[in-house]
């Protein structure tokens, strides 16, 4: 069976070791993007941007609990915005917990695992990697 | 630089999405009804400034002048997301202001398509929506109450009442898309989209249009028009500054209190002085997050002030009575001149059942999600 393809370029997956989410920090003003760049759009400053690997470990900002989505997508399912520790947001499924907004806290420390993208696979039929939260 | 005045203005009412007619036939009916509206014709209109969305390369204020009019005006196509109704306003203002221009006419349009905005794919790979969180504009505007009800304690509660409010509004609108009441427990019990947002607090998808004729000082005076004129006291438009959790999160609030802190300076009032307000109720979650961006109440205290009553009609300092985005409905190129409108029809006395007394100044607010964020502030002359 071939390798996954992660499901967002700043998944990546090593050939050695466990997968990891990938920010992009200014060497200048030290804001992290999820992208790869050149300029640092809070501070202007070029070329100081160098990769570096985001911690798994973070605290829940904010969440929705989604009942309502595009057709073939499953639902309920908890949309969450995450702070990972040592800087860095990503947006994700919180999974590991019942979608009930009286049951989910926010603040709660929570840690990114790496599963399958929910089966979904593209056109040539790979197989993909997503991340998602769990409480921890 | 000479004042900028409204001399004209109007909307249709809203219809069902997907119902109204071509979207350049749809321009050019709220485009008649400003020029009647102020006894001006196409042939006096130095330049259009028009705002539409859906078909933003298809030179809609053309096709908008081929139904009315080709005089041969330079024409301008703005597109900001829901802020570009604003924006092709302000372009207007600005070039009264720049002395290029001494009357010219402004257009807001929109076809819509029905269900869930935003959230789309594609892009390379699989579907995000629903792996990586959602990205539908219900669930962004949920997260970002959300994270009011982190802060402040702010319950579903007290969002539900916004939109029990603005569709109250409403029903004294009849150029809103919806005259329906709908009390707490409809609104609370209404199918959940994206917690805390229900089907009911979600803005409606219509077909609208809108449009100003704006002038001089000089070329209203001119013309006899400054009897129901509204004076242009603050014209503000700002991107979103960059912010922390901006690539997952966008962020509508720095944006908005940059614009208003800067309306209120350039009108040379504050907030006290407002007498109502229009703003990017988009939905329910945003409109308490607007009240503190926009100072009408402290930060954290917009809970308590929607409790208050004071935003309803009749109310300390009214907002939406047009029922907003709402119930009024938002066809996103159309509602930046819509709630200019709003506000003028008040300022002119002419509101009729949801008038409020003696209006002298109003402020209207939008917001483009990515961000683009436009507030005016427009005064009663005579």
């Amino acid at each position: 069976m071939s390798k996954p393809l992660p499901a967002v370029d700043f998944l990546k997956i090593p050939d050695q070791g466990d997968p990891y989410l990938e920010g992009h920090k200014c060497g200048a003003c030290g804001s992290i993007y999820l992208d790869a760049r050149e300029v640092c759009s809070k501070c202007g400053e070029r070329g100081k941007i160098a990769a570096t690997r985001l911690s798994n470990d973070g605290h829940l900002y904010v969440f929705s609990v989604v009942y309502r989505s595009f057709p073939g997508i499953d639902v309920p399912y908890v949309s969450a915005i995450v702070d990972l520790e040592g800087g860095g947001t990503v947006k994700g499924n919180l999974i590991g917990i019942e979608p009930d907004p009286a049951k989910i806290k926010m603040g709660m420390p929570v840690r990114v695992v790496y599963k399958d993208a929910l089966g979904r696979k593209d056109r040539e039929g790979n197989s993909y990697l997503s991340y998602f939260f769990e409480p921890r | 630089m000479s004042d900028v005045y409204v001399v004209g203005i109007d909307m249709i009412k809203f219809m069902k999405a997907g119902t109204g007619p071509a979207v350049e036939q749809l321009g050019a009916q709220a485009a008649l009804m400003a020029l009647d509206d102020c006894g001006l014709k196409i042939q006096d209109m130095q330049a259009l400034y028009c705002g539409n969305l859906g078909q933003a390369d298809a030179m809609v204020g053309q096709r908008v002048l081929q139904q009315i009019g080709q005089t041969g005006i330079p024409v301008v196509n703005c597109a900001n997301a829901c802020a570009t109704g604003a924006t092709a306003f302000r372009e207007a203002w600005m070039s009264i202001k720049a002395g290029v221009n001494d009357v010219v006419l402004a257009v807001g349009v929109e076809k819509m398509g029905a269900g869930l905005l935003g959230g789309g794919g594609g892009r390379k790979g699989i579907p995000r929506e629903g792996l990586l969180g959602s990205m539908t504009m219900p669930a962004v505007f949920a997260e970002a109450g959300q994270e009011h009800a982190r802060k402040y304690g702010t319950t579903f509660e007290q969002f539900a009442k916004v939109s029990v409010k603005n569709h109250h509004h409403s029903t004294l609108n009849p150029k809103a898309m919806y005259q329906i009441e709908t009390p707490l427990e409809t609104v609370m019990g209404a199918e959940m989209i994206a917690y805390p947002n229900t089907k009911l607090m979600c803005s409606v998808n219509v077909d609208g249009s809108a449009a100003a004729v704006l002038c001089s000082e000089a070329k209203a005076k001119q013309l006899g028009l400054m009897k129901r004129a509204v004076r242009v006291k603050a014209s503000v438009m700002t991107s979103d500054p960059w912010q922390e959790r901006d690539l997952v999160m966008p962020d509508v609030n720095t944006c908005t209190r940059i614009a208003a802190k800067k309306a209120y300076e350039m009108a040379g009032v504050g907030p006290g002085d407002i007498d109502l307000v229009e703003l990017h109720d988009c939905f329910a979650t945003a409109e308490l997050l607007h009240y503190e961006n926009l100072s009408l109440c402290k930060d954290g205290e917009a809970g308590q002030l929607i409790d208050s009553g004071a935003t309803s009609i009749g109310g300390k300092i009214p907002v939406n009575l047009s029922g907003g985005l709402l119930s009024k409905g938002h066809p996103l190129g159309a509602t930046g001149i819509a709630n200019i409108y709003e506000i003028s029809t008040h300022l002119r006395g002419e509101a009729g059942k949801r008038q409020v007394p003696n209006a002298r100044l109003g402020l209207t607010h939008v917001i483009g999600l990515g961000s683009a964020c436009a507030i005016h502030v427009l005064e009663k002359v005579a």
